[in-house]
């Protein structure tokens, strides 16, 4: 609490500029970054299969194509929620301001969802070419659509079917770096923001998306397959788990530095951002996010990685450590967007921020823009299989 | 002796007639704009009415002379009147700083400002070394990080050098909220978009002074045109006093400049 009691926090008297007391990003902007980090973590998954050819990645290659598409279709539900005009949110698509990182989103969102629609459409086509046979009315006529009506399984259309896959994966891992290293500098890119300021938010930003794409994988398919009565593949949980540690450990170990760079620099307003995360955030970032969130994960990675353990132990683990990494990335990004904002400007003082339960951003509506993708999910499975029947005999 | 005629000169109809047309023409008196023409007003900003007006070449300054502002709230006031802000938002501000011999800063702001500093605080334990007002509004930055992060072009800096907002294209995403590091915008929460001080630009346009400017009673706020050696903005900028910006080191170079600002001013 140095920032309280020493010289350095002479400044702070609890001066809050009178518009900076009104929290204007709140929980739809929390939720957003965690929505794309979903996507982009998911589909980091099935990149490591379809382009780099992990094989112990492939009960879960095509989920994590599903699931992805899932949440990026509702990436953008947050945003029209938080907006004051949502109304004119194409404004943003047909006349876009190249000065301004926001005004990039529609192109990029729309990218991602294209490829990711088509790398499905083509993932799929076998499966899709056989239930179409298999199926009748209106889903038929579906299969048909999202065929394009083309029956050819011949080896060479499914070559050719393996390398366009290839190709769109291979274009996807840039693009999906790009659409969350750009939700990150959405906020690195404003300095009136200390916390914010730094060139190490986008990196930080990708790095916990990946970790919470993979934590949501691990941890949605062992529920999903448990639920169902299903076997779990536990070289592929494995796999992911290694993948989740690697990813983790960057993720927490650039979150730490950005705090020990304010701390021991102690530039411009870094009594202000000492002051934050030892007075309002104390509970959420130091508690929440490293202790309970960062540091018993990282010990339950490290008993998984160096220990050995019976293989229902092990995926016991798997999805206990999946779901604090998972509440770890959420508290993360509670703690950059509504814990900078927390810090007034006049850099003397803080506001507070108290979440409703019925505001248009508030807990309710939290609830259910998290359950929505879900619901997308369900339907997706009910068109798109997510399990390929030679998993169940690959199992271990 | 003169006898009077007692019998009036006016027949019956010319009298009605009379008070028919002074009915019409008090009612026309009545209803005429008379003076709410703005341009009835007597030019305050010298150079706009009688010259066609060159947007491109304009370079209007805003001065804050901290030594003579008394915390009135008068500014705050005609502020709110102009531009009927809702409760709780302000694009104008009047902050009260104290100082301790101890060094230590005591800032506070209630209502904005809008009541005026008539009580002294009294919650503050050590003698003071200082104290004085300062007033905030938009620091009309020259790089101004509202604009760059605009999403719609909404926000914009205009050819004579006003940062603006087109409420018509503004989607309220806060963005711009956000990068303002003097906090001088608020999303209206009748109109959902985006609002700031405009140092009056409807006003400047038509030659009168910010409204803020005009009911200043000490003078703490100039308002003038570069482009006129006469005004008093011309001539402090000209002179050797010093001058400072807010926040200096954001790199957003104000056009608002302050006259005595101590160095605890944020």
């Amino acid at each position: 609490m140095d920032a309280v009691n020493g010289t350095a926090t002479m400044l702070i008297s609890n001066y809050v500029f009178p518009n900076d007391l009104h929290v204007h990003w709140s929980m739809m902007i929390v939720l957003y970054p965690y929505i794309t980090g979903l996507v982009d973590g998911a589909f980091i998954i099935a990149a490591l299969y379809y382009l780099f050819d992990i094989k112990s990645l492939k009960p879960l290659a095509r989920f994590s194509l599903l699931f992805a598409l899932a949440f990026l279709c509702c990436a953008t539900l947050p945003l029209l929620l938080h907006l004051g005009r949502p109304e004119r949110n194409l404004n943003m698509l047909l006349t876009p301001s190249p000065s301004s990182a926001m005004a990039g989103f529609g192109y990029i969102y729309a990218v991602s969802m294209g490829v990711l629609v088509f790398i499905v459409l083509f993932v799929y086509r076998p499966d899709l070419v056989v239930l179409r046979d298999t199926s009748k009315g209106l889903l038929k006529l579906l299969y048909r659509a999202i065929t394009f009506d083309s029956r050819d399984l011949s080896t060479y259309s499914l070559a050719l079917d393996r390398k366009i896959i290839r190709f769109l994966v291979g274009i996807g891992i840039p693009i999906a770096a790009v659409l969350h290293g750009y939700v990150g500098f959405i906020f690195g890119g404003v300095k009136a923001i200390p916390t914010w300021s730094t060139p190490l938010m986008p990196v930080i930003f990708l790095f916990s998306a990946c970790l919470s794409g993979i934590s949501a994988i691990i941890l949605a398919y062992i529920v999903i397959r448990k639920i169902t009565g299903r076997s779990i593949d536990s070289d592929c949980i494995k796999t992911c788990i290694k993948t989740l540690t690697l990813f983790f450990i960057l993720a927490f170990a650039f979150e730490m530095l950005e705090v020990f760079s304010h701390s021991y620099l102690k530039s411009g307003y870094h009594h202000m951002v000492e002051g934050l995360l030892n007075g309002p955030l104390a509970s959420s970032f130091w508690l929440w996010q490293v202790k309970i969130c960062s540091v018993i994960p990282l010990v339950i990675l490290g008993v998984m990685a160096f220990f050995r353990m019976g293989r229902a132990m092990y995926h016991f683990w798997a999805a206990v450590v999946s779901a604090i990494l998972l509440l770890q990335v959420l508290i993360m990004r509670w703690n950059v967007v509504i814990g900078g904002q927390l810090m007034s400007k006049s850099a003397r003082g803080y506001t507070e921020f108290h979440p409703q339960w019925f505001d248009k951003e508030g807990i309710l509506a939290v609830i259910i823009v998290m359950a929505i993708p879900f619901m997308i999910l369900f339907v997706l499975s009910r068109i798109f299989p997510f399990w390929t029947p030679d998993n169940e005999t690959t199992v271990t | 002796m003169k006898i009077l005629d007692p019998s009036p000169k006016m027949n019956r109809r010319s009298f009605v007639k009379n008070v028919l047309n002074g009915t019409i023409a008090g009612s026309l008196y009545l209803v005429w704009p008379m003076g709410g023409d703005s341009l009835e007003i007597p030019e305050q900003i010298p150079g706009i009415r009688d010259t066609a007006y060159d947007i491109h070449n304009q370079a209007f300054v805003f001065i804050v002379d901290i030594t003579r502002c008394i915390g009135c709230g008068s500014c705050c006031v005609a502020d709110k009147r102009e531009y009927n802000v809702p409760d709780g938002n302000y694009r104008t501000w009047v902050e009260r700083y104290v100082k301790g011999f101890s060094d230590q800063i005591y800032v506070d702001c209630p209502n904005g400002g809008l009541d005026g500093y008539q009580h002294p605080r009294t919650d503050i334990d050590e003698d003071i070394r200082d104290t004085f007002f300062v007033p905030k509004l938009c620091n009309m930055c020259r790089e101004a990080p509202c604009v760059q992060v605009c999403p719609v072009g909404a926000t914009f800096i205009s050819p004579d050098g006003f940062v603006l907002v087109d409420e018509k294209r503004c989607v309220g995403c806060a963005y711009c909220i956000q990068a303002c590091p003097y906090s001088v915008r608020f999303l209206n929460p009748v109109t959902r978009v985006v609002e700031k001080c405009t140092w009056c630009y409807h006003r400047v346009r038509k030659g009168l002074l910010p409204a803020c400017v005009e009911v200043c009673p000490t003078g703490a706020r100039k308002f003038g045109s570069m482009r006129d050696d006469t005004s008093e903005v011309y001539n402090i900028l000209k002179g050797p006093g010093v001058l400072t910006v807010l926040k200096k080191e954001m790199g957003t170079w104000p056009a608002l400049y302050y006259k005595g600002a101590r160095r605890e001013v944020v």
